[in-house]
């Protein structure tokens, strides 16, 4: 984004004059977010060790990159869609199904279909799938906009996660599925955590280079005159109904590529990964950084991170209260930032 | 069909819109002539802004047919108007607001392919037409304003200069002069002379009976949806049925 480049060269000539640096910084709340949250995250980090920093990196590749694809369609597009979790849950179980081990499988009770892919392998078919099925359900959900798109989006997360729940001969249901494969080229297996991590932020800066690559183009631009006015765009000769079905076909299959990323990081997966709130939670994370900018989606991404992880170490607090509490600072967060500054720490737009 | 006219711009045969019991275009068959300025007039809730919907295709036709530019359409897409050649503004100001006054201008010239449309940058002819037009409006000094935060004058020029940029035959300015102080008044006035000079067809909404007189080759007046009268304005404004329908029987 040209924006956050002209930022990062301000600060730049700005760190040379300590003096007006600090005049610059009064009041300029986007710089303060930028320096807390990357100040925090390296404090964590520093703090805590490598070895934590890895594992704290690599979930957060996974939700910056599900930030960056939601926001092509929240931000940029004006569609604030509630039901991208079905499109990660798709990812997660095209690839813990595709790649989990046969001669485990025949282990357990209920038998699903087991194929023994490799990670690459199977990874298109999670992005090629999630592909089909958001061009299915965003013929329907082009109909509709505004608050009830997001109804419809809602639903959609809640018929997905059923099916993950209820699907039980390819799901097994409650059960989940283990041993899902790590990623290999070759004879070379992406096991240790760090190679990992590599791996996600790999993924990470395509999809933010994909991202960029949308937003930057006329086509980006069309999909923010969408969010503005959809008609008014129709009547200079565009069809909105085309552009807005695009990207929400490009945003599920990076979102489903996540999704892929996170079954093989786990190993791991079972419906409770994908429910109702971690799509809220996502929303949240791509509203909290900022609508329509990819660095604010990260620095969402990152804060929303440093939050659950660092909650483990906030003292008297139970393990077991970890979840909810997060779920309350998260909440309380999103309702002082829609009061004080509705665009978010660097965003420019609001919803 | 009387639709392959040459002259003409602009026809519809028979065109309705209801709304509920309330017929706001009833049965209307009028024709715009080619080049030069027509306005539509009529007292409040005539038909006028229903009119510009449905030529436009922002609103559905519930019956009839119109004929843009020889071609005859009984559904009008809205995304297929500026391949007829026909583009507007609308009444109360439809920017794209929470982006820059420059993307205002530039999301209309470039490629309306899905496809082709995602490797297009900005291209240097369609730099120099959106500083041509800006600079026309007056609006260069803003290009990097939203366009939220443009005064309702600069709005309503921006949005004028946003049709302009298509750069198609036919303009349809839903009323462009309401709310203007008058020098943004002026400088309107003086954009619609110079198209109407170059050659465009222009329609205008008006209530200013003043602009009206001053601006229109040809006169359109509207009254609960239908045509009261239609042509040249000295008589059409001074017949009895006209002043009538504005003063009120």
């Amino acid at each position: 984004m040209p924006v956050n480049l002209d930022g990062i060269r301000t600060f730049a000539r700005l760190a040379q004059n300590p003096a007006e640096l600090a005049r610059h910084a009064r009041g300029n709340i986007e710089l303060w977010a930028n320096l807390f949250v990357i100040g925090w995250a390296i404090a964590f980090m520093l703090w805590q060790g490598a070895g934590f920093a890895v594992i704290v990196l690599t979930v957060f590749a996974i939700w910056a990159i599900l930030a960056v694809s939601l926001n092509l369609v929240v931000g940029f597009t004006g569609l604030l869609s509630v039901g991208h979790i079905g499109f990660f849950g798709l990812g997660a179980y095209t690839m813990a199904i595709l790649t989990s081990d046969p001669a485990y499988e025949q282990l357990r009770t209920e038998a699903i279909p087991t194929f023994g892919w490799t990670f690459f392998a199977a990874l298109p078919v999670c992005i090629g799938l999630a592909g089909l099925a958001a061009l299915l359900v965003g013929v329907v959900f082009n109909r509709f906009r505004d608050d009830i798109f997001v109804l419809v989006s809602f639903g959609f997360a809640i018929i997905a996660f059923n099916v993950f729940l209820n699907l039980r001969s390819v799901t097994r249901g409650a059960f989940g599925i283990h041993e899902i494969a790590r990623p290999q080229i070759g004879n070379w297996v992406f096991d240790g955590e760090v190679e990992f991590l590599l791996l996600g932020l790999a993924f990470l800066a395509l999809v933010m280079l994909i991202s960029w690559f949308i937003t930057t183009s006329s086509f980006g631009r069309v999909l923010t005159a969408i969010r503005e006015d959809e008609q008014a765009i129709e009547v200079f000769g565009y069809r909105a109904t085309h552009f807005k079905l695009a990207v929400w076909v490009i945003s599920a299959m990076m979102t489903s590529l996540a999704g892929g990323l996170f079954a093989s990081w786990t190993s791991f997966i079972d419906p409770n990964s994908f429910i109702l709130l971690e799509s809220v939670l996502l929303v949240s994370i791509v509203i909290l950084g900022g609508l329509a900018t990819i660095w604010g989606s990260l620095l969402g991404a990152m804060a929303f991170v440093l939050l659950e992880e660092g909650m483990r170490f906030i003292p008297y607090l139970p393990t077991e209260y970890i979840g909810q509490a997060r779920q309350v600072i998260l909440g309380i967060l999103l309702v002082l930032l829609m009061l004080f500054r509705p665009q978010g720490l660097v965003g420019r737009y609001r919803l | 069909m009387t639709g392959n006219d040459e002259a003409l711009a602009l026809q519809t045969e028979g065109i309705s819109k209801h709304f509920g019991a309330v017929r706001a275009v009833d049965e209307l068959s009028l024709s715009i002539p080619r080049q030069g300025t027509t306005s539509i007039v009529g007292p409040n809730g005539s038909g006028k802004s229903t009119l510009v919907n449905l030529l436009s295709g922002v609103l559905p036709l519930d019956g009839g047919m119109v004929i843009i530019d020889g071609v005859g359409l009984r559904v009008v897409h809205a995304h297929e108007t500026p391949d007829h050649g026909l583009t507007r503004t609308f009444q109360e100001v439809r920017l794209f607001d929470q982006i820059t006054v420059w993307d205002n201008i530039m999301v209309v010239l470039t490629d309306r392919r899905l496809f082709s449309s995602l490797f297009e940058r900005i291209r240097p002819a369609n730099r120099r037409k959106a500083q041509e037009i800006l600079e026309s409006v007056g609006m260069w000094e803003k290009r990097d304003s939203l366009a939220m935060e443009l005064s309702y004058g600069q709005r309503k020029l921006l949005e004028i200069g946003r049709a302009m940029a298509m750069d198609v035959q036919t303009y349809l300015f839903d009323e462009p002069f309401a709310g203007l102080f008058p020098q943004m008044l002026e400088r309107v006035k003086d954009i619609m002379k110079q198209m109407r000079a170059d050659g465009y067809t222009i329609v205008f909404v008006s209530h200013n009976m003043d602009i009206v007189r001053e601006l229109s080759d040809r006169i359109i007046v509207l009254d609960s949806g239908t045509l009261l009268a239609a042509g040249d304005v000295e008589p059409v404004l001074g017949s009895a049925e006209v002043i009538e329908a504005y003063l009120g029987a």
